[in-house]
């Protein structure tokens, strides 16, 4: 198992249970779709696979080590192996893309490396390679601040193609997409993964895109995993019990059949 | 009807906060002993005789190589004694600030208990060098190392390494964390990680006030030249001892030009930078 939780849990800074109890398994080169409302805790769940927080309690491993057993630099070394694409990819407004791209090799670079390409960039056909399979290769040398949020995420998804992890996790990386470009940069996201025995775990907030692209679906509730099923087992009910909202329906609705609107790009 | 029309409820409160604060003021200029009447030029005494010596400012071949003399001094301390703080500067404003802590890119930007604990020596280091003035350390090393321009270097050094890193902390602190957090949480090394996530966006601000307190710096050095630290403040002490209005107005004209380059310097690298 490449990535392993046991009875993980995660509370905030402010004391709120963001994770309880979670189990999770997942193997060498597998591609995993979480879903699950706002606020099921999908961000806090990749961040704690991703070594980004620490867990208030439970055991996590990855690529084979006790990240939080280890000492900083070792953790360090072990994090550069992992890849994280955020919602919405934290980029200085006034960095070019290409330095933000090559930011994803800093884990393995040298600091010396790291502050002579901050001088002049040392890798453009590597940052150029990453951003053209995003159709993006044209902004290269553009900032961040002129960049749409789908394309800041589409940079953020070619940072951590550059540092090519053993490990990628993207946090609803096509959330500020349009459809087509959303299902297109999903599909690069798995191509790259099969064809680099990477293991891939996103969060989506799209069913149909998470049916359709990922063969297995962790269904994420309040901060519990509710189901874990292949694609082709997830059928409407589960979806129903997923994503039922007490709170948003209309009154009218306990009288009429029960419809639950599953959210879709 | 035109009384009507010309009454302001607010006027009476108005006069009377004017009135008020005019009594309070009066018994402070009685305090101060502040008499304007000295500052008119056609009053025969001693600082209208020297104002009206002010023009035409002093130009001979002499005085201006000895200004120009004091004026590259002035500079030079300056920039020395900036040079000098920021190599200080720099490393205790990293060191003070949370821009380095790789605990607080997994806790939320809360460091952990001991990096807090660590970062109060050197904010102690900080305080301690900027709470004692320029001109006190001036006098000290004007004692220790003789007359001339490096005791106000070493003065400089000294107090404007307390504040540039004291403010660069601040600086560090105040922008959006975020960038650099994630980097960290992708393995990079803490330096790397702030030369990435945090530089870029508080590079301006950084320059901007550097030039600024360069600026601060000349104008310091001036000052500092009063008790013998060399350059244009101990020009304009002797000038102004021997009573020569058109050198005093010379200097002062230097003063404004150096000013305004600093300030035209500081506009053109921001202008960059954004």
């Amino acid at each position: 198992m490449i990535l392993s939780l046991k009875q993980g849990g995660l509370r905030h800074v402010n004391g709120v249970d963001a994770l309880r109890g979670v189990d999770l398994q997942i193997g060498v080169g597998e591609q995993v779709a979480i879903i699950g409302p706002s606020g099921a805790g999908k961000s806090s769940l990749l961040n704690l696979l991703a070594t980004a927080l620490r867990p208030s309690s439970g055991e996590i491993q990855v690529l084979g080590e006790r990240a939080w057993h280890l000492s900083a630099r070792q953790r360090q070394r072990l994090r550069a192996r992992i890849g994280l694409v955020h919602q919405a990819p934290p980029l200085p407004p006034r960095q070019r893309v290409i330095t933000a791209v090559l930011a994803g090799k800093l884990g393995q670079w040298s600091l010396g490396k790291s502050l002579l390409n901050l001088l002049h960039p040392l890798d453009v056909a590597g940052a150029r390679a990453a951003l053209a399979r995003l159709d993006l290769g044209e902004k290269l040398f553009a900032h961040c601040q002129q960049l749409s949020g789908g394309q800041l995420q589409r940079v953020g998804i070619a940072r951590v193609l550059y540092q090519a992890p053993e490990i990628l996790l993207a946090d609803e990386p096509v959330s500020a997409m349009d459809p087509v470009m959303a299902g297109h940069t999903l599909s690069i996201l798995s191509r790259h993964a099969r064809e680099h025995n990477v293991t891939l775990v996103a969060s989506l907030h799209a069913v149909d895109l998470a049916l359709s692209h990922f063969p297995r679906i962790i269904g994420l509730r309040d901060g519990q995993i509710l189901f874990d099923s292949p694609a082709d087992q997830v059928s409407p009910e589960m979806l129903d019990a997923l994503y039922a909202n007490e709170k948003l329906q209309s009154p009218t609705a306990a009288v009429a059949p029960l419809t639950v609107q599953i959210p879709r790009c | 009807m035109l009384k009507a029309d010309s009454r302001d409820p607010a006027a009476w409160p108005r006069l009377l906060l004017t009135l008020l604060a005019i009594a309070l003021l009066w018994p402070g200029v009685q305090l101060s002993e502040l008499n304007l009447g000295v500052l008119l030029p056609d009053s025969q005494n001693e600082m209208g005789r020297f104002v009206a010596q002010f023009w035409p400012p002093a130009h001979d071949q002499a005085f201006l190589q000895l200004l120009l003399k004091a004026t590259l001094q002035t500079l030079a301390i300056a920039t020395a004694g900036m040079a000098l703080a920021l190599l200080l500067a720099i490393p205790a404003g990293l060191l003070a600030s949370r821009a380095l802590s790789l605990s607080a890119a997994s806790h939320g930007g809360v460091p952990s208990r001991l990096g807090r604990l660590l970062r109060w020596p050197v904010r102690g280091l900080l305080i301690f060098l900027r709470s004692v003035p320029e001109i006190v350390w001036a006098l000290l090393f004007v004692r220790a190392v003789g007359l001339g321009p490096a005791a106000g270097v070493l003065a400089i050094a000294i107090t404007y390494s307390g504040m540039l890193g004291k403010v660069y902390a601040e600086i560090f602190e105040s922008t959006d964390q975020r960038p650099a957090h994630a980097l960290l949480q992708a393995g990079s090394g803490r330096l790397a990680a702030f030369a990435y996530g945090t530089l870029p966006n508080v590079a301006s601000e950084l320059l901007s006030y550097t030039v600024y307190r360069w600026e601060c710096a000349i104008r310091a050095s001036v000052v500092m030249g009063f008790v013998g630290a060399g350059g244009l403040g101990q020009q304009i002490d002797l000038s102004i001892r021997m009573f020569a209005g058109g050198e005093v107005a010379s200097i002062l004209l230097c003063f404004l030009v150096l000013v305004l380059a600093a300030d035209q310097l500081s506009r053109l690298l921001r202008w960059r930078l954004t």
